[in-house]
């Protein structure tokens, strides 16, 4: 076991090496120059000058590149272009607001689309299973921004459940006032394709020999649903989470937009308007690396689930 | 009947007869219904961009035509108080030419006037599906829109399956040190969540549909670089390849002439996926305003503009830009699932 998180987490740094040389040149080569994008428009040639020097980018490309890995190592990626806010003060402020929407989201999802999903894999091929499949493929076709436009509007603004938009300072009038909305419209919209992926897992698994002996030897569809078929299904589903659970820390972007929530989503997008770049390298690396953590621990919570399983 | 006939006539005529991978999906994709109706919806909405981009239908889409905010025929114009017009003033003018010092001069200013042909626009009242804030078409924008996001959707997957392919068919032909770099690098893609990786190409690549493009193609290659790569290495070792390699053809020949088409049926299925996957990445960039140009249109603007035209009770241009767009989508979205049926009946369930 400890030689295999060893190993594994070995392996974590090429990968590593390629994302922060990805995010290093695309930057460099194709991003513009970072001087004039601070020194804005009425900065003269000096003021430039003085910038690039101040930024390291007369030294030469490796030297820049060792400033770079230095930032990430010591995680001081200095001020934002934009506000003059610091990086990492800026993650930290703005975390806690994305945690707040999507974490119920996540949980709601997979709480509400399991259950559906084994309903309908249970009943395939009947009426309730073709409708379901039929409602999902045209929910599917129609764009994430449409139902949030209209589900604020109908519920927000015509009916006034619920605030159009907004956000405080405390996180329980954010869970029971503002959160709400967002979190509903984001899983009425999220399980339609989190059904269709459950029910291909459970699909797959309900056509086993193991089924069919479980109900030769009379058990009951209860213990064969529950017992052996969830079981044997939590693997596909496990990596599902497991991929899903790194978007929760950049949020939905959209949401936080639509809602003016001051999460992590909105700031990055708000950098990417701005062209701020340290915010959005920041975003990107760190990201990734969360991204291989949570993939390794995916692998781990493999073993849990199905002792079959072996760390090779 | 084909039993009274001589068993090895029966035997020639399969033989003669044996049915190519295309020719038998075709057959198989006709007897799919709803992969027909999909495939029918699919052509007429490329007969109709094709009419756009020709510029028969749509050109004219940025011209104001009508009042702003224009209901669509169906419902009838607006009542004149709620439009909110001021009621211009009815009678002659007060003669102010006493004291108006610049009175003198307007029978000048007439005449000069007139050496400019000057025309009467008539705003309409009402236009076929209604007008936006500006008084342009809706039914005209959303024909232009939809030319533009379904560009982007087939102009990126094609790119991102050339990008896709061909990484894929190195990768999956030639193993060791090709493979283990390519590897390393669809790791590194994969690694970095998609919606960050498409910002961090957006920010540096700017906007414009060619950039949305190559946006798309270039964080989006990475699933058909692993389905071809698998599909190579299950070939390259195949009896038809190694004979090919015993008569002297190429390593080249082997992979694009000998392989690929063997594979051309997975790459056609992942890419129709992609296209709609495509499609709505790209409304939701341009919905963000990093998406098409703000002189362009496309289904995600129309949906940016809606929004606010949505509190005023201005329901239509959403609902133009939803319609089409879902009804295309669905239809393309069943065409590739049929097509994917048709080619590949061991992929289906694969979502």
């Amino acid at each position: 076991m400890a030689a295999y998180l060893i190993r594994r987490l070995w392996q974590i740094i090429p990968t590593l090496a390629g994302v922060v040389l990805l995010v290093f040149f695309l930057f460099k080569y194709f991003g513009g120059d970072p001087a004039e994008v601070l020194g804005g428009l009425n900065a003269s040639p000096e003021q430039i000058e003085s910038i690039r020097e101040q930024l390291g980018l007369n030294e030469p490309v490796w030297v820049q590149l060792w400033i770079f890995v230095k930032q990430i190592v010591t995680f001081d990626w200095g001020k934002s272009w934009a506000t003059n806010e610091s990086v990492s003060n800026l993650f930290a402020t703005r975390l806690p607001a994305t945690l707040t929407v999507m974490l119920p989201i996540l949980i709601l999802d997979v709480v509400l689309a399991l259950p559906i999903a084994m309903w309908v894999a249970y009943r395939r091929g009947s009426l309730t299973d073709r409708s379901i499949m039929v409602v999902t493929t045209v929910a599917l076709s129609i764009s994430f921004l449409v139902y949030v436009i209209i589900g604020q509007y109908v519920f927000g603004f015509q009916l006034g459940w619920f605030p159009v938009q907004g956000w405080s300072d405390s996180l329980w009038t954010n869970l029971v006032t503002y959160a709400p909305l967002p979190v509903l419209l984001a899983v009425v919209v999220g399980l339609a394709p989190q059904t269709r992926l459950y029910r291909s897992f459970f699909l797959d698994e309900l056509g086993q020999d193991y089924v069919r002996t479980a109900r030769a030897k009379g058990l009951t569809e209860r213990t064969v649903l529950f017992k052996h078929v969830l079981r044997n299904a939590l693997i596909p589903i496990l990596t599902n989470i497991g991929l899903q659970l790194p978007t929760i820390f950049v949020g939905s972007f959209l949401i936080e937009v639509f809602f003016s929530i001051p999460g992590l989503g909105r700031e990055v997008l708000l950098a990417v308007n701005r062209s701020d770049f340290p915010v959005i390298q920041a975003v990107t690396i760190y990201l990734a690396v969360l991204t291989m953590l949570i993939n390794l621990l995916t692998d781990i919570a493999y073993k849990i689930a199905d002792p079959r399983v072996v760390f090779k | 009947m084909s039993a009274v006939l001589p068993a090895s006539a029966a035997l020639e005529d399969t033989q003669q007869k044996s049915e190519g991978v295309w020719h038998a999906a075709w057959r198989r994709f006709k007897a799919d219904r709803v992969g027909l109706v999909s495939l029918c919806i699919v052509l007429a909405f490329l007969l109709m961009i094709i009419l756009s981009v020709t510029g028969l239908i749509g050109s004219k889409w940025q011209d104001e035509v009508g009042v702003p905010n224009a209901p669509p025929t169906f419902i009838g114009p607006k009542p004149a108080a709620e439009t909110g017009a001021i009621q211009s003033p009815q009678g002659p003018n007060v003669d102010l030419s006493d004291v108006d010092p610049l009175a003198p001069r307007y029978a000048e200013w007439d005449e000069k006037a007139k050496q400019f042909a000057t025309t009467e626009t008539v705003k309409l009242e009402t236009l076929p599906l209604g007008g936006d804030r500006l008084g342009r078409d809706v039914l005209a924008k959303t024909i232009k829109g939809t030319e533009i996001s379904v560009f982007v959707g087939v102009a990126a997957a094609l790119v991102a399956t050339f990008i896709g392919t061909l990484l894929g068919a190195y990768g999956g032909f030639f193993g060791g040190k090709i493979g283990d770099f390519l590897e390393w690098l669809y790791n590194v893609f994969e690694s970095i969540p998609y919606i960050l990786l498409i910002f961090a190409f957006a920010a540096v690549l700017g906007r414009g549909v060619e950039s949305v493009v190559i946006i798309l193609a270039l964080t989006g290659w990475t699933g058909m670089y692993r389905q071809v790569r698998a599909e190579f290495i299950k070939h390259s070792n195949r009896e038809y390849v190694r004979s090919a390699e015993a008569i002297g053809a190429s390593n080249f020949s082997r992979m694009f002439r000998h392989i690929l088409p063997n594979v051309s049926h997975v790459i056609l299925v992942r890419t129709s996926l992609l296209t709609v996957g495509f499609i709505k990445v790209e409304v939701i960039l341009s919905y963000l305003g990093l998406g098409v140009r703000v002189d362009q249109v496309s289904w995600g603007t129309m949906l940016a503009e809606a929004q606010s035209e949505l509190i005023l009770g201005h329901w239509w241009q959403l609902a133009t830009a939803t319609l089409f767009m879902a009804v295309f989508v669905t239809a393309f979205s069943l065409m590739a699932d049929a097509l994917r049926d048709a080619l590949d009946p061991k992929l289906r369930g694969l979502e």
